[in-house]
């Protein structure tokens, strides 16, 4: 039902001109400083100290990538946020789908209880501490399953599939029924296969956000070994700064050596995000509207 | 097939005697579908363990423990810790500071998404607009972690600010922003702008797309020019939708950025800088104080949930008695 905005008077066309011309320099205001970024990256030491270049690297120079994939740990980040994200993903798309098949089910018993202890999960929590201290006694401090176990479930990804899962032709549960399929058949063999476009979106976001996170490493994780790319470059920026604060006026090559590697370990790090960017983009949309028919 | 359908249910309805007492009713339902209950058991479990337990961990906050005791040995000490909250010194800087940020935040953050959308809307359709769109939605896939580093970078003697505005002449000297607690504010806002204003865009596109097309024709005819037919057609149709978020930003405003203060903040600008969030982090995490800690955090969550209520109760009334939760 899109609105056919016609060429029309001069009051229109101006309008349009206007409206037209912020929405490019929007546009540049987001592109410019992410292509700034990119540009400095492929940018010798030296060239980064003396700036002056905005659109192009000023000395080309692939050293600072050199100096990042010398770095091994920097591989093993790569790894774990690798391993995080797929098993991170998948597990609380399916976790949540089970979680999701049962709640959707009129007749279930307890359901009205159960979706109280949803719900209020959504408005309220323990916070840091009790949530530290709570995974502190399970034995999750700086083991790789920190990252998998607590984010296996979330009310609100159960309520976007619950929604979906409503929309499943009663008629094709029913036939399974006949034949002596039990709940869990129904659910492998049926809903999951038909409720492919809502898995997917549930598993992109959360792969993104499973990519993205730095608050789980940051508190629970101390293990170097363990460190994801997002602390990788945490890590990196605290060096540089304090190295930069401590030689206000002094030596700026040290400086600018970090700042290449961290800008390296920046454009690596978010290539994978602007790789599956298209495959994002054609799920949130749809993804957003599950979840705000609800709320 | 369909009748034999109803037929089965005809039977499972009858099963039920309503003389049966409910109890025994219910263990017999639960059994019949064991198979549905084993799957929203591990759900239940999940949340007992990790929301319910970190709840009841709250207690805490009455306590005095700190790293060497156990949960129950530790000696209670009622509302101790809150007290000591109100002759905080820090705690009310990192207070005003989360208000602060929050509230440019909203002033700014709030209406921008709503204008921006506006104005995609009204392009016409086609690749310009869907190229629009995917730019303005990219930054909000980059991580505060990833997003801070460009700041450094851009934010640098060096970097891109600096030159443009060298250029532009409206500066002679570069300045590194970061280490300026002045304006440590601004670039918290700005930044977080910056990352979402196109993410926000996308709820009310949808919300526009849905708009009776015939409405802005029969505008035209009464000779509305399009800045009329924005005011009184577009704006009002996302009604509802505005609402709803101005809630739920309202009852963000103590539930502040962690990853984003702790990737801007240095020693320089930590008085500006430093959040609830944060806050609760150093007290507990780096200092061990668990109990004021988490007495920080609870406040925080409690007037969260009381700003939440409030918001809702207020748009009710200014929507007719109509809930928008």
């Amino acid at each position: 039902m899109q609105r056919k905005v016609v060429k029309g008077d001069m009051d229109s066309r101006i309008f349009n001109f206007i409206n037209m011309s912020l929405l490019i320099i929007f546009t540049f205001i987001i592109i410019i400083p992410i292509w700034n970024v990119l540009v400095s990256s492929f940018s010798s030491g030296r060239s980064l100290a003396e700036g002056g270049f905005v659109f192009w690297p000023k000395e080309f120079s692939l050293e600072n990538y050199q100096a990042v994939f010398r770095d091994e740990t920097i591989w093993q980040a790569f790894f774990i946020s690798v391993a995080k994200t797929v098993i991170g993903a998948s597990t609380h798309v399916l976790f949540c789908a089970m979680v999701a098949y049962a709640y959707s089910k009129q007749h279930l018993r307890g359901r009205k209880l159960y979706s109280m202890l949803g719900i209020i999960t959504l408005f309220f929590s323990g916070g840091m501490i009790p949530t530290y201290l709570l995974i502190k006694s399970l034995g999750l401090l700086n083991s790789f399953w920190v990252y998998i176990i607590p984010a296996l479930f979330s009310f609100f990804d159960v309520i976007i599939l619950m929604n979906f899962f409503r929309n499943v032709p009663k008629s094709l549960e029913d036939s399974a029924k006949i034949d002596g399929a039990g709940d869990w058949k129904i659910f492998w063999k049926i809903y999951l296969p038909l409720s492919k476009p809502a898995l997917a979106t549930i598993a992109l976001f959360n792969g993104v956000g499973q990519w993205n996170d730095f608050f789980t490493t940051k508190l629970y994780v101390t293990d170097q070994a363990l460190y994801p790319l997002q602390m990788k470059i945490y890590e990196i920026i605290v060096q540089s700064q304090t190295h930069s604060m401590q030689n206000i006026g002094g030596s700026v090559v040290i400086e600018t050596t970090a700042r290449g590697v961290q800008l390296a370990t920046i454009v690596i790090t978010t290539l994978p995000i602007i790789l599956i960017y298209p495959l994002l983009q054609r799920h949130f949309i749809s993804g957003m509207m599950l979840g705000a028919v609800k709320e | 097939m369909k009748v034999s359908v109803m037929g089965k249910r005809d039977v499972e309805t009858t099963k039920k005697k309503p003389t049966e007492p409910r109890i025994k009713r219910f263990f017999k339902d639960f059994k019949n579908q064991w198979e549905l209950q084993s799957m929203i058991i591990p759900g239940l479990v999940f949340m007992i363990i990790f929301s319910y337990i970190p709840m009841y961990g709250l207690l805490i906050a009455f306590k005095q423990y700190t790293a060497l005791d156990t949960f129950s040995s530790a000696p209670w000490v009622g509302l101790e810790n809150f007290r000591i909250i109100l002759t905080d010194k820090f705690f009310w800087e990192a207070m005003i500071n989360t208000v602060a940020i929050s509230l440019m935040k909203l002033a700014i953050g709030f209406v921008a998404p709503i204008i921006l959308a506006i104005m995609i809307y009204e392009l016409h359709d086609g690749p310009v607009k869907r190229f629009m769109q995917t730019i303005s939605y990219l930054p909000h896939f980059l991580s505060w972690i990833v997003l801070g580093g460009m700041l450094i970078t851009w934010f640098s003697t060096t970097g891109l600010l600096n030159q443009t505005l060298i250029a532009a002449g409206i500066l002679d000297k570069p300045q590194n922003y970061l280490l300026d607690a002045g304006k440590y504010w601004w670039i918290a806002t700005l930044s977080d702008i910056w990352k979402e204003v196109g993410w926000g865009t996308i709820l009310y596109l949808a919300v526009m797309s849905k708009i009776d097309p015939t409405y802005y024709e029969a505008a035209k005819i009464d000779g509305a020019n399009r800045l009329k037919q924005i005011w009184h057609i577009t704006i009002p149709s996302m009604k509802y939708i505005i609402n709803l978020n101005l809630i739920l930003a309202i009852s963000g405003i103590f539930g502040s950025n962690f990853d984003q203060t702790l990737v801007l903040m240095n020693t320089q600008n930590q008085e500006k800088a430093e959040v609830l969030s944060t806050y609760v982090y150093r007290i507990g995490m780096t200092q061990g104080d668990f109990s004021y800690a988490t007495a920080v955090g609870l406040g925080m969550s409690v007037v969260s949930l009381i700003l939440l209520l409030g918001a809702h109760k207020v748009t009710k009334r200014l929507n007719e008695g109509q809930s928008v939760l």
